[in-house]
């Protein structure tokens, strides 16, 4: 992975002192809490329902088993023993004090590691594919890219104060796994014809109250220009972006009122003047980086491994847990595994310094000694040898980061919701503990197969409801908590949206929907069929009528009344 | 004579900024919450009010919509280097740039900050420096706060006329947060990468 030089480590050392100067002045009166806010903000720090959430960076969601160790020594030290992984590969802590922040971020910058711009209205962490450099359908190697714009865009002093937040994600594979069409700025590694390599650039693409996919605005850049053309795009964004209104201050809104096309004409106008500058990447600079993303040293392998088979035909736990948490891996007798935060009765993401003591071990023992973060929020060790399967599995089930859950219904991706976020309408992890149980059968789990459900509690949309095969979202009604759902969303290179099916719930109706959905789905199914193939195939009103039946007649003969 | 941060020195400014008169403007609200910034092109001004503010005698700093409609009147001003032009937020850039044949007969041009976390003046200023040209005092104005300085000044600023509630006393460590940003602005045309051979020193 990236590894510091003296200019990386000098500037996080710099931040350190400032942002402690900031807190000084702050605590000290000198700051008003207008003035502190965005300040803090860029550190990740927020004020919270309980106390203020700090939120560190996970860059493109690699770390090492050193860094993980460190983050459990602040979990312990500043916090109550465990952290959250969020949707977007970054770590929460959920009770940090704040005047001792700046000495976690001391902490931090020891391990090469930071908290900035994990939040404010500035260019956020880059995220990528968590498969990065294993998977087989992987066409580029995505991270390199993400670490020159994460140096690109830390403190860039044009774009610290947005119209609003800004996030830029990367895939370089063939099945998108970064989510690139919901994202601000998302780019797509790909080869032209002549074996060049270049981004397919979509921009506008966010959740949110108004949902969007992401619209090309450039076919084929050579890469070489992947900095200037996104100085352009954010510079017509800055200038542009509407201010007065927060809640259509997103690139999305620009791009939609102006319309890609215009939209696209105005970037590569501004792109003309700045496209043959210095920003232009060279190959030496790439090459640096680049050399830091080389293969481990695996080791030749046949990908037979002898015994396993045996071991899977005997043992119907482990076999379950290789089927779904085990993935291919582009080096013969490797694999990539995902250690499961999605235990049931453990918010989704949750994990404590114990479990990432486990995981910085497992890592060191198995997988080189590195790990990525998934925003699916999980754990994942890419490169793990196929005959170390079995140890490994036993001791993860040890450490309760073994579900053999992943890509099932009980692996809810989950935003923190109203246990902890006070943007919140609605409290999400309950939610997500009260399905878990209701699906608790393992057998019954694998039956139904994979599903995505995703929760946020509010429109903000962190746990991506919008593009959950059943998203479900937290809206206030008359201050009671409620709970809408919508079905048919999907990420991937088949990304859509989710159809709202109707009235919301309360919270104890919500697993009951949910199982009538799935009963649906099963009576309905084909043989191969997922719950979003046979969804699309026979459409939403199977769903619907099963979900409402027996109420619908009441609620139209009410609003005859009303 | 109100204090100015000149390159990272405290100076007395000889200027003075003429804003249009403050008047009372019905209270916008978007989304239930009070609109807080001009979109970008909205007008600044109506014509009567650009007709009839008084430029006063000595070195002053007028709004880019007086300097747009008067200025074959101000033609002696600028000759004389006693004008300087302030452009707000929401303004644009490439009209001031289209005015004139060269910005660097402006002694000096000002950038308004209305609110802090506006940050449209930041790539004004940047535009004014590394596309148009502009060589002379760049100036910002209005909301200045001490924690902003050092990207104000990585985009082409050399002049900052801080709030007066401020420590104007810590503004030259301000400007220095940072010794080695990676970016290419206008302080600085090339990025890190072009500037210092890296390598895991660390
Ligand atoms: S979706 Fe809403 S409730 Fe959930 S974390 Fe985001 S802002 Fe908070």
């Amino acid at each position: 992975m990236y590894q510091y030089d003296h200019y990386d480590q000098t500037i996080v050392n710099e931040r350190v002192a400032q942002y402690k100067d900031q807190t000084r002045r702050y605590l000290a009166g000198e700051l008003s809490e207008d003035e502190f806010r965005p300040l803090r903000l860029q550190n990740g720090l927020y004020i919270q329902r309980h106390a203020p959430m700090l939120r560190i960076a996970i860059p493109y969601g690699l770390l090492s088993s050193r860094q993980l160790r460190m983050l459990a020594h602040i979990a312990r030290t500043y916090d109550r023993g465990y952290g959250h992984f969020s949707t977007r590969q970054n770590l929460q802590l959920n009770w940090p004090e704040l005047a001792r922040v700046p000495e976690i971020l001391e902490l931090l910058a020891s391990v090469q590691m930071h908290s900035i711009q994990t939040s404010g209205n500035c260019i956020r962490n880059i995220t990528t594919d968590p498969f990065a450099g294993v998977a087989p359908d992987e066409i580029v190697d995505p991270r390199p890219y993400a670490e020159i714009l994460r140096q690109w865009s830390t403190f860039h002093p044009e774009f610290a104060y947005l119209p609003r937040k800004f996030k830029i994600a990367l895939n370089g594979a063939a099945q998108d796994r970064a989510v690139v069409q919901w994202h601000d700025i998302g780019l797509d590694l790909i080869r032209n014809e002549a074996g060049e390599i270049g981004l397919r650039v979509l921009v506008g693409g966010g959740m949110g109250r108004t949902p969007m996919l992401g619209s090309v605005i450039r076919e084929f850049l050579p890469w070489q220009h992947m900095l200037t053309y996104c100085e352009a795009i954010l510079r017509v964004y800055n200038r542009y972006g509407r201010r007065d209104n927060s809640f259509k201050a997103r690139i999305k809104i620009l791009v939609k009122a102006l319309g890609a096309a215009e939209f696209a004409r105005q970037v590569e106008e501004e792109w003309t003047h700045v496209k043959d500058g210095p920003s232009i990447l060279t190959q030496e600079e790439f090459d640096r980086v680049a050399a830091c993303f080389t293969q481990p040293a695996y080791e030749t392998l046949s990908d037979q491994v002898p015994g396993l088979n045996a071991r899977l035909a005997q043992n119907k736990a482990f076999a379950n847990w290789v089927r779904r948490n085990v993935h291919a891996h582009k080096v013969p007798g490797y694999a990539a595994v995902t250690l499961s935060l999605k235990k049931t009765g453990v918010p989704p993401g949750d994990c404590t310094a114990e479990q990432m003591e486990l995981v910085a071990n497992l890592a060191d023992r198995y997988s080189f000694g590195e790990l990525r973060v998934s925003h699916e929020q999980n754990l994942i060790l890419a490169d793990v040898k196929k005959a170390d399967l079995y140890e490994l599995w036993q001791q993860a089930r040890l450490g309760g980061l073994a579900t053999p859950n992943i890509g099932l219904l009980t692996d809810i991706v989950c935003c923190p919701g109203g246990d902890f976020c006070s943007l919140a309408n609605a409290k999400s992890i309950p939610i997500a503990a009260a399905i878990q149980r209701r699906f608790d059968d393992l057998d019954y789990l694998h039956d139904i197969g994979e599903i995505d459900l995703n929760i946020s509690g509010c429109m903000n949309s962190c746990g991506h409801h919008h593009v959950g095969h059943i998203g479900i979202l937290g809206v206030d009604k008359n201050d009671q908590e409620w709970y809408q759902i919508s079905i048919g969303g999907a990420q991937g290179n088949d990304s859509s949206l989710g159809t709202v099916i109707g009235p919301s719930f309360a919270a104890e109706d919500v697993p009951g929907v949910i199982e009538k959905l799935i009963e649906t789905y099963l009576e309905h199914r084909t043989e191969e069929e997922r719950f979003i193939d046979t969804l699309r195939r026979i459409g939403v009103e199977p769903f619907k009528a099963r979900v409402y039946r027996g109420t619908r007649d009441n609620k139209a003969k009410e609003v005859v009344n009303g | 004579m109100a204090k100015l941060i000149r390159h990272e020195g405290i100076v007395e400014d000889e200027w003075s900024v003429l804003r249009f008169p403050a008047k009372e403007e019905p209270l916008r609200k978007q989304a239930g919450k009070p609109v807080l910034f001009k979109l970008t092109g909205e007008a600044s001004a109506t014509p009567d009010e650009i007709a009839n503010l008084a430029v006063p005698e000595g070195k002053t700093i007028i709004p880019l919509p007086l300097w747009l409609a008067r200025s074959d009147e101000l033609a002696a001003r600028l000759a004389a280097a006693t004008l300087g032009v302030w452009i707000d937020s929401h303004e644009s850039p490439e009209a001031l740039a289209g005015s004139l044949d060269d910005l660097n007969r402006f002694a000096v041009i000002a950038v308004n900050f209305p609110r802090f976390i506006d940050g449209r003046g930041y790539s004004i200023a940047a535009l004014l420096r590394t596309r148009y040209g502009y060589r002379g005092e760049l100036r910002a104005i209005g909301e200045v706060l001490l924690d902003q300085l050092f990207y104000l000044k990585r985009c082409g600023f050399d002049a900052y006329a801080l709030r007066t509630d401020q420590n104007i006393d810590d503004a030259a460590r301000r400007l220095r947060d940072f010794s080695h940003p990676y970016q290419a602005a206008a302080d600085q045309p090339l990025p890190l990468f072009r500037r210092q051979a890296r390598g895991l020193t660390a």
